[in-house]
């Protein structure tokens, strides 16, 4: 490959010359167009019941059949996947957020600064949050944003620590030394200088988080503190799937089907982004 | 350290307890002002904040977690002392499922490497990681419990075998991680100068994995023991909610289903405890297992 390859280039050739990775992708994108897409392309309102049909298995009007109120399962993995995407890429948003200022401030500063902020994440590594959460939600009741924001909450940790670790690397380099001598001010410094160089760490890492955030959500859906209906997730899906699995299997299958698709899909792309930006990878 | 830690989210949580909108007992039915009165005064919530915190916490370190709102007659420790030994239980069944299951394929798969026999399991491990324990849970059910008849479905310590699917289901999710972190121990370790020296000094190679590899290249499994339990804490929300077990997880989650919130309190608290506690254990297993920093302390 020629040495003129920009990184983003470089990276680019190399994930689409990873099979597990495309895959991946591609099947996020679709999934993501038909989250958006679902008011038009469900065949049936998510709240449509008809009563008289009841849960049936999967035929020609009904696709992946209909639950015990005849709603069309179909429609309401469509409209759920929006609500679990939109949970999944929000709330990373949020952990994106807090983890990287924190993680800058950490590296840049360093001295007292960075080890009372680094101390603090560690204290908070040993916590229970998956406990916090469900108490903030107990406490504040379950509303979407407040999901947001405590899940968002919770998984910025890790990510905190690899900005801390890419600024740390980066603050003794000419440019940055440069860009002080200048009198740079600080902010533009980590939004100019400092941000773009590590955008490829934090790329994979927010993919390698959504999936957990995803899981975070339907765990405290399925065990109905989170999503509340009539609003309805993948974990709230799978959550009533297993009340009726016993008569009415599909009601559970297609919705973890789905799910764990998804989840597969996720992982790869994050995995494959990882090797296409590590360039230590090249070697192998 | 750790004492600290949990003083700060004792109070945290107790503070963020009070927060919670509306008073423990005007949900249902509307008591008359002085039933309402004698209750507070039983409940001690007509103190002013802080006497109630300086006397919660110091029922704390005496091991009393106070009253629960929900069952009248019954206190937050009680609950704890019924609940934690199943909770216990169940745990230990799921973490030696998943070590044993989880070390035995992850060495082998670093041993034969590049084979079926690496392929196959890391396959399964993906799996294992992708498929949260609230599905992984019906669908046994429903193949081992349901279709093939095989076990029981629900319940804990009644039918023979009903324990079974329970500890299955929390451990698998562990058991692929452990797979993958043994896996990558072993690959790290294999490769060193000392377990070519023994190999030189004419070791079958049984003696040398067992004996000088599995040491250093299993220190990630330790260390991944201590994060683990949290994890577990989680899992047996879900498990004992699945398969209908009376253990603390699933009182913690109707308690936070009713809003019983001295309950919540304790139990949270209690929870953080334990998860510090075993960080701690399995910091100082790793770092006693590595002769490294061994040397240093």
């Amino acid at each position: 490959m020629s040495n003129s390859a920009s990184l983003w280039s470089d990276a680019l050739y190399r994930l689409t010359r990873n099979k597990a990775a495309m895959v991946g992708g591609s099947i996020l994108i679709i999934l993501i167009l038909c989250a958006i897409a679902a008011p038009w392309i469900a065949p049936y309102p998510y709240a449509y019941q008809d009563l008289d049909l009841g849960a049936a298995p999967p035929s020609a009007q009904h696709i992946l059949g209909t639950d015990i109120l005849g709603r069309d399962l179909f429609s309401r993995i469509l409209y759920g996947a929006r609500v679990s995407l939109l949970v999944g890429f929000v709330a990373t948003g949020v952990a994106l957020v807090i983890g990287v200022s924190w993680g800058i401030v950490a590296g840049f500063f360093g001295g007292t600064i960075d080890s009372v902020m680094m101390r603090i994440v560690d204290i908070l590594y040993g916590l229970p949050f998956i406990i916090f959460v469900i108490l903030l939600m107990v406490i504040f009741g379950s509303n979407l944003w407040l999901l947001f924001g405590a899940i968002g909450a919770v998984e910025w940790l890790t990510m905190s620590r690899i900005v801390r670790g890419q600024v740390i690397g980066l603050k003794n380099q000419e440019f940055v030394l440069a860009a002080k001598a200048m009198g740079v001010s600080n902010f533009s410094m980590f939004r100019r200088h400092l941000l773009p160089n590590i955008l490829g760490p934090i790329a994979v890492y927010a993919t390698l988080t959504i999936p957990q955030v995803m899981l975070l959500e339907s765990f405290l859906s399925f065990l109905g503190l989170g999503i509340q209906p009539p609003m309805s997730s993948w974990g709230t899906l799978i959550k009533d799937g297993v009340e009726s699995m016993e008569e009415y299997s599909w009601l559970l299958v297609y919705p973890g089907i789905t799910f764990t698709v998804t989840l597969f899909a996720l992982n790869f792309f994050g995995d494959g982004l990882r090797d296409a930006l590590d360039p230590k990878t090249t070697d192998s | 350290m750790a004492i600290p830690v949990l003083l700060a989210v004792a109070t945290m949580t107790f503070f963020l307890v009070k927060l919670a909108p509306g008073g423990p007992f005007d949900a249902e039915k509307a008591v008359s002002p002085q039933v309402l009165k004698n209750l507070n005064e039983a409940y001690n919530l007509n103190a002013s904040q802080w006497e109630q915190y300086t006397d919660y916490m110091s029922g704390i370190v005496r091991g009393d977690f106070g009253p629960s709102f929900k069952y009248p007659g019954r206190s937050v420790t009680e609950m704890i002392g019924i609940g934690l030994p199943i909770t216990f239980e169940l745990a230990i069944y799921a973490i030696l499922i998943a070590l044993v299951i989880g070390v035995f394929s992850g060495v082998l798969a670093a041993l034969k490497r590049n084979t079926l026999l690496d392929f196959i399991p890391m396959a399964i491990a993906m799996i294992g990681i992708c498929v949260p324990t609230f599905l992984m849970g019906p669908l046994l059910v429903l193949i081992f419990g349901i279709n093939l008849e095989w076990l029981p479905v629900a319940g804990w310590g009644q039918l023979a075998g009903d324990k079974i699917l329970p500890s299955v289901t929390l451990g698998f999710a562990y058991a692929a991680y452990i797979a993958r972190l043994s896996r990558g121990g072993m690959l790290e370790v294999l490769n060193q100068d000392f377990i070519r020296t023994a190999r030189a000094k004419g070791l079958t190679e049984t003696m040398v994995v067992i004996k000088h590899a599995m040491q250093g290249g299993l220190i990630p499994v330790v260390s991944f023991l201590g994060p683990a339990i949290a994890g577990l804490l989680a899992g047996s929300f879900v498990v004992e909610t699945i398969f209908q077990i009376p253990g603390l997880g699933r009182f913690y989650v109707e308690a936070a289903l009713n809003r019983d919130y001295t309950m919540i309190l304790g139990t949270t608290i209690f929870f953080s405890a334990m998860i510090v506690f075993f960080n701690l254990l399995s910091d100082l297993a790793a770092l006693w297992l590595n002769p490294r920093s061994r040397d240093i302390s």
